[in-house]
């Protein structure tokens, strides 16, 4: 009766919606801690096993992989943080100028511009980019990390953008008037008062970054020099290779990782959307 | 209307032709575009005063507050504050502070904090700066509110932060917008009779827009009213509302009843009216200057009409016939909508100021006169 009771069609498609969304994650995470060589065999006699996990520590090759890429979406988002923010006050604070649709659109045109393009003509920039510093200055630099960096920015500098650019849009500001008028000077006005306020989306705007470049492959795999291998193209190779069962504990924390940034990101937002609406409330009814 | 503290006849230094203006503003226009927003507006306003700001929303008030401030540039004329030019200088090196609408508290900041930012900007050193705001915190009665976050104090507290804020900084000039904006009406009244009382303790000049006469008649020593960028009277409250100079300014204050007519009889001390409107003769005890045969208007607040049931001994001048098709009863005083014998309806206010039964009230549909001293119409000629 009780199970008659729970299957309504609002569980059940819940359910099933649940399952199509995450079923194969749950089988991949369920599998990295199997102790079989064979991927697809369950050995049901020794496992649950963290053997997979332990090899992985032990394996160089994913350990520098991993500390690239964690690397690269550190300092990818940071830089992504600075461009971005920089994008969203022009875009909500210098009124209308000359141009100003145009850096709308081109600001925010990296999210919805395929990767596969993103990734190619990145690279041909790179590759002019090489061939003009080697003749004109004799200087002769590898693509590599900083390749895959400057590539990870420019992508993900667009959502850093949209955040930054709808918490400036809500809050009122007359608030920066106010400190303009209190004898703060512009630059003061935008460390004491503007980055205290838009923090929250500013690092929201990081977390999503460091995460959109964590899982980054397609546009990596265009820029990176033969020498860097961030996880995700590692793990992408040694698929292609076949498959590993290591690879499923790599990928599990993987999953752990990105989760994380994203579960952060969103409370962070979302505490921030409830100060905003209770002082907003709170003005509208005048205390 | 507050009576005032000081001598009224003593701080009247417009009529003063040798005072010397605080604040001239001189041939200011602001231009967004094709739009004119502030359009060719001249004041002059003196140390001490209280002056308001009056018009409807895109008049113009907000737009020429905020060049005073030093958020919009003028596209022409001056701005002087105490002899000193303030085209060049940017807001946050102008000795004006002023007190926003929404009153821009800085969320992230206690009340304490808030208040004190000013007076970190000019580097003051950090006894001085706990001591300056311990005393306005006291002038404006919040003290135990000091550790306080903004969103943690109501309305009206929130008001008194954004004006312990302002006038922490010992403004020469300090400017309100919309300062009671946001208030509920009983709390209204009340901050009214507090900026008052503070402003005459600080001796601090304050220039005030409203769109709310009710606001611009209790706060101001003088009132410009504001329509379509430009200034259209500058008076004290009494002569704003007793003695409009046009059209526009007698209905925006207050309510009025007018009536076109044309100047049949003009002599220095009195005038006749010959109004359709009215179906009759206005007289008025008073000369105007308008030539003879002009189209004029004479407006006649409801509270100066007296009805009565009984024709009065001449039917001539300055009285009508009508009959009550609206009475709204308000307590205080009461409001009736009397449809005179032209056909249009005239509003008049009598105070209810006995308590009457039932068969001694005018009632619907009775036939009244309405009567009115010559001394009360207003002849405007715009």
């Amino acid at each position: 009766m009780k199970i008659r009771r729970f299957l309504t069609f609002p569980n059940v498609a819940l359910a099933l919606g649940l399952a199509f969304l995450y079923a194969p994650i749950i089988v991949m995470i369920v599998y990295s801690f199997n102790n079989s060589r064979l991927v697809t065999v369950w050995d049901a006699a020794n496992s649950p096993t963290l053997r997979w996990y332990v090899a992985l520590f032990q394996d160089r090759p994913v350990l520098q992989a991993a500390w690239l890429s964690i690397r690269v979406a550190a300092m990818s988002a940071t830089g992504a943080v600075i461009l971005g923010t920089l994008a969203g006050l022009v875009l909500a604070r210098f009124g209308p100028f000359r141009g100003r649709a145009l850096l709308r659109g081109l600001a925010t045109a990296p999210l919805v511009m395929p990767e596969v393009i993103t990734g190619l003509s990145m690279l041909l920039l790179f590759v002019s980019l090489e061939q003009l510093l080697r003749v004109l200055l004799g200087w002769q630099f590898d693509r590599g990390m900083l390749t895959i960096m400057l590539a990870h920015i420019t992508f993900t500098m667009a959502y850093v953008t949209v955040v930054v650019q709808s918490r400036l849009a809500s809050f009122d500001d007359s608030l920066e008037e106010a400190a303009l008028d209190l004898g703060a000077r512009p630059a003061r006005v935008f460390f004491q008062i503007t980055l205290p306020l838009i923090m929250p989306a500013i690092m929201s705007g990081w977390l999503l970054a460091f995460t959109l470049s964590w899982d980054d492959v397609v546009v990596s795999q265009f820029v990176a020099g033969p020498g860097a291998n961030t996880l995700p193209m590692l793990i992408y190779s040694k698929v292609r290779l076949g498959v590993n069962p290591s690879v499923n504990a790599l990928a599990t924390l993987m999953v752990l990782i990105v989760a994380t940034g994203v579960i952060v990101a969103a409370v962070m937002m979302k505490r921030a959307e409830r100060r905003r609406e209770r002082e907003m409330r709170m003005a509208d009814a005048g205390g | 209307m507050v009576e005032r503290r000081y001598d009224k006849n003593k701080f009247e230094p417009w009529r003063d032709p040798a005072a010397k203006p605080y604040v001239s503003i001189d041939r200011v226009t602001k231009k967004f575009g094709d739009f004119v927003a502030v359009n060719n507006v001249s004041l002059k306003i003196y140390q001490g005063e209280i002056f308001c700001l009056l018009g409807g929303s895109g008049c113009g008030k907000s737009t020429l507050l905020r060049m005073l401030a030093g958020f919009e540039a003028p596209s022409g004329g001056s701005i002087c504050l105490d002899g000193q030019d303030l085209a060049d200088t940017p807001p946050y090196e102008r000795p004006i502070n002023m007190m926003f609408q929404s009153y821009a508290l800085f969320p992230h900041m206690s009340v304490e904090k808030n208040i004190a930012f000013g007076l970190k900007q000019e580097k003051l050193p950090r006894g001085e700066i706990a001591s300056r705001v311990e005393e306005i915190l006291g002038i404006v009665r919040l003290t135990e509110f000091a550790r306080r976050m903004p969103h943690q104090l109501s309305g009206g507290q929130r008001q008194r932060v954004a004006l312990a804020r302002a006038l922490v900084k010992r403004p020469k000039l300090l400017l309100l917008d919309e300062p009671l904006g946001a208030l509920d009406r009983k709390l209204r009244e009340h901050t009214q009779f507090e900026l008052i009382n503070i402003q005459e303790q600080l001796g601090v000049t304050f220039i005030v827009v409203t769109h709310d006469q009710e606001e611009a008649m209790t706060l101001a020593s003088r009132i410009g009213v504001m329509n379509r960028g430009e200034i259209v009277q500058i008076g004290t409250p009494t002569e704003i509302y007793e003695f409009p100079t046009s059209k526009f300014v007698a209905d925006f204050i207050g309510s009025v009843n007018m009536f076109e007519g044309r100047l049949v009889e003009d002599l220095p001390d009195r005038v006749r009216i010959q109004s359709d409107e009215l179906g009759g003769v206005i007289h008025v005890d008073h000369g105007i200057s308008a030539a003879p045969g002009a189209v004029v208007w004479a407006a006649i607040r409801p509270e100066k009409i007296d009805i009565r049931r009984t024709p009065p001994g001449s039917m001539a001048e300055n009285c009508v016939r009508g009959v009550v098709k609206e009475i709204a009863y308000m307590g205080d005083m009461s409001v009736y909508l009397v449809k005179i014998d032209s056909g249009k309806t005239v509003r008049v206010t009598l105070p209810n100021i006995e308590r009457l039964s039932d068969d001694e009230r005018i009632v619907w549909d009775e036939t009244v006169y309405l009567t009115w001293h010559p001394g009360s119409p207003v002849v405007v000629t715009q």
